[in-house]
């Protein structure tokens, strides 16, 4: 399995917490780019919504973040990397409807506890690792044949 | 350089090109490369929003739209079906009647008026948010340019297009059957002709992406129709027949924008236009971004209809009369509720065929090769001004790295980095 797997596209972004003007560049940039490169449209479709609920993440919780997308013809990863609060427990943040928003600003629209579980739900694998405090890292992977 | 599959209502007068670039900036899609000196567009990239014919100071990109001379007639009778943008080229005290009048005395057999289907359309798009379960939100179809944004770089999102007719096609459907059972002829041999704002319902009539086939024959250019029609509107009253015109009514919607949402009962809707702004929306749709919202009004025009490229009339002062006419003809579309509720259940206002995507070529037919191309197209960019002049001839330093890659442009054509690399 050479040749196919060495063929491999990494490029980097980066995220800046607060800036919700811009919030959603990234994953535009990345679906315009997978469009190019011919992937079946359900693939970039799951690709860019786990992008833009990750990216909004870093958005409305972090500092600032790098995003790395690496692209093969077999998988999309997209990796990002923020400095922030950290999330303190992850099992409890991946399920859907956990929101460490109170109910007023739940009420208003934001924060319905569907970042992460949205992001699984939208990749094949996802792995979330992070320290209170320092920052969190999230890393989506979706396979190019489903 | 692409096949010359699809259909456009504009072309090049390569003569009257003096290769200024003023539309190569202004293609919302990038579909313009000027080569020698002269403008031509990628038929695959060009979704007909006549942003190229606003642009060009010297009429270059000429519509191909037909006329009231010159076109011959395809049947025994001739009728108009003028987009209700018509009335607001008029000032307002002209009215909707003396406009449809001047229409008979400049040739047409007939006229049929639009808004009725703008009702019956605005009820039938109720009853379907209603009934709708599949994904949100429902993006509206009127506008053809549009609908050839979405299928050609939101290939995904033609699920989301509202699948009804535009109020254009079932006035002309009516209009032939009316006609055509009133006089004992065939339907064929009634042709409807579409009074139109722009390039993109010439297109749509022409090659239509909403469905198998155009009821409409024939399309001519608001701007053509003035000279002669702005005479005999403006000619002292003479007899009029009045029975022909007793129905007269206005809606606003579906020629301004804002028009049809602010008559649907959902009030979880946006109302967009401007091709860059409807970009950006789509965008956000496509992320994801967009959630509890029902239906959006797009249109490529910014204002809406009145904003066309084939309009004689400032987009504000149109939008100025459109209220104003409202406010004198408007009234209330629930009178035509029982009906347009049985016709929509009949099928009555459907689209024949589901619109289906079209999406771009990628770099290359396999993967591996593409993801390469991507690659090397990244670093020629990297290399390049990135001031986007357009002096190579491709609207910004990003197309140019990409045409580069495809083999359509040489890296030399760029003398920014020419004249950068001889200091």
């Amino acid at each position: 399995m050479s040749g196919e797997r060495d063929i491999v596209l990494r490029e980097q972004f980066s995220v800046a917490g607060r800036d919700f003007g811009r919030a959603g560049t990234v994953s535009t940039t990345i679906k315009s780019m997978l469009k190019q490169i011919g992937f079946p449209p359900d693939v970039i479709r799951r690709v860019a919504i786990a992008t833009y609920e990750a990216e909004m993440n870093v958005v409305v919780y972090a500092d600032r973040a790098t995003v790395t997308f690496e692209v093969t013809p077999a998988e999309i990863v997209v990796t990002l990397e923020d400095q922030g609060r950290g999330i303190a427990d992850i099992e409890e943040a991946m399920r859907e409807g956990f929101s460490t928003a109170t109910d007023e600003i739940r009420e208003m629209g934001f924060g319905a506890g569907m970042g992460l579980p949205n992001i699984k739900k939208n990749s094949d694998d996802l792995k979330v690792t992070s320290e209170v405090g320092v920052g969190t890292t999230v890393r989506i992977k979706v396979l190019a044949h489903q | 350089m692409a096949i010359e599959k699809y259909y456009h209502a504009h072309e090049v007068n390569r003569e009257a090109c003096d290769g200024r670039m003023e539309c190569l900036r202004a293609c919302p899609t990038d579909a313009i490369r000027v080569k020698d000196g002269k403008a031509h567009f990628i038929s695959e990239l060009c979704v007909d929003c006549g942003e190229c014919l606003n642009a060009c100071p010297h009429g270059a990109f000429v519509p191909l739209a037909d006329t009231l001379e010159g076109t011959p007639r395809k049947g025994k009778l001739r009728v108009a079906v003028p987009s209700p943008v018509l009335y607001s080229q008029f000032p307002s005290e002209a009215g909707p009647r003396r406009i449809l009048r001047g229409l008979l005395q400049i040739g047409f057999d007939h006229v049929f008026d639009v808004a009725k289907a703008c009702d019956w359309a605005t009820l039938a798009t109720r009853l379907y948010l209603k009934e709708h379960t599949g994904r949100w939100p429902v993006i509206s179809s009127f506008c053809p340019a549009v609908v050839r944004l979405i299928q050609v770089k939101y290939p995904e999102l033609t699920k989301n297009i509202l699948p009804l007719q535009a109020p254009r096609e079932i006035t002309a459907r009516e209009a032939k059957r009316k006609l055509a059972r009133e006089n004992g002829i065939s339907e064929s041999e009634v042709e409807a002709v579409y009074i139109t704002p722009c390039p993109a319902k010439v297109v749509s009539i022409r090659q239509p992406a909403e469905g198998t086939r155009s009821f409409l024959d024939t399309a001519i250019a608001i701007s053509e129709i003035y000279p002669a029609l702005r005479e005999a509107v403006s000619e002292p009253d003479h007899e009029i027949k009045d029975e022909l015109f007793e129905d007269i009514t206005y809606g606003p919607g579906w020629s301004s924008l804002g028009g049809i949402t602010g008559l649907l009962e959902t009030k979880r809707w946006i109302a967009v236009s401007g091709m860059s702004d409807v970009t950006k929306l789509l965008d956000d749709i496509e992320n994801s971004k967009l959630r509890n919202v029902e239906f959006i009004e797009a249109a490529a025009c910014l204002g809406g209809c009145i904003g066309g490229s084939l309009v004689v009339e400032n987009v504000y002062v149109a939008r100025s009369r459109t209220i104003r006419l409202a406010q004198k003809y408007g009234h209330n579309i629930a009178r035509h509720e029982h009906r347009a509720e049985r016709l929509y259940h009949s099928g009555f206002f459907s689209l024949e065929s589901p619109i289906a995507p079209r999406p771009l070529s990628p770099l290359d037919p396999d993967i591996a090769k593409a993801i390469a191309k991507v690659k090397e197209r990244d670093e020629i960019y990297a290399s390049l001004p990135k001031i986007d002049c357009g002096a190579c001839g491709s609207p910004t330093c990003m197309a140019f790295a990409e045409d580069v890659v495809k083999g359509y442009a040489e890296l030399s054509a760029c003398v920014v980095s020419a004249a950068r690399a001889a200091h």
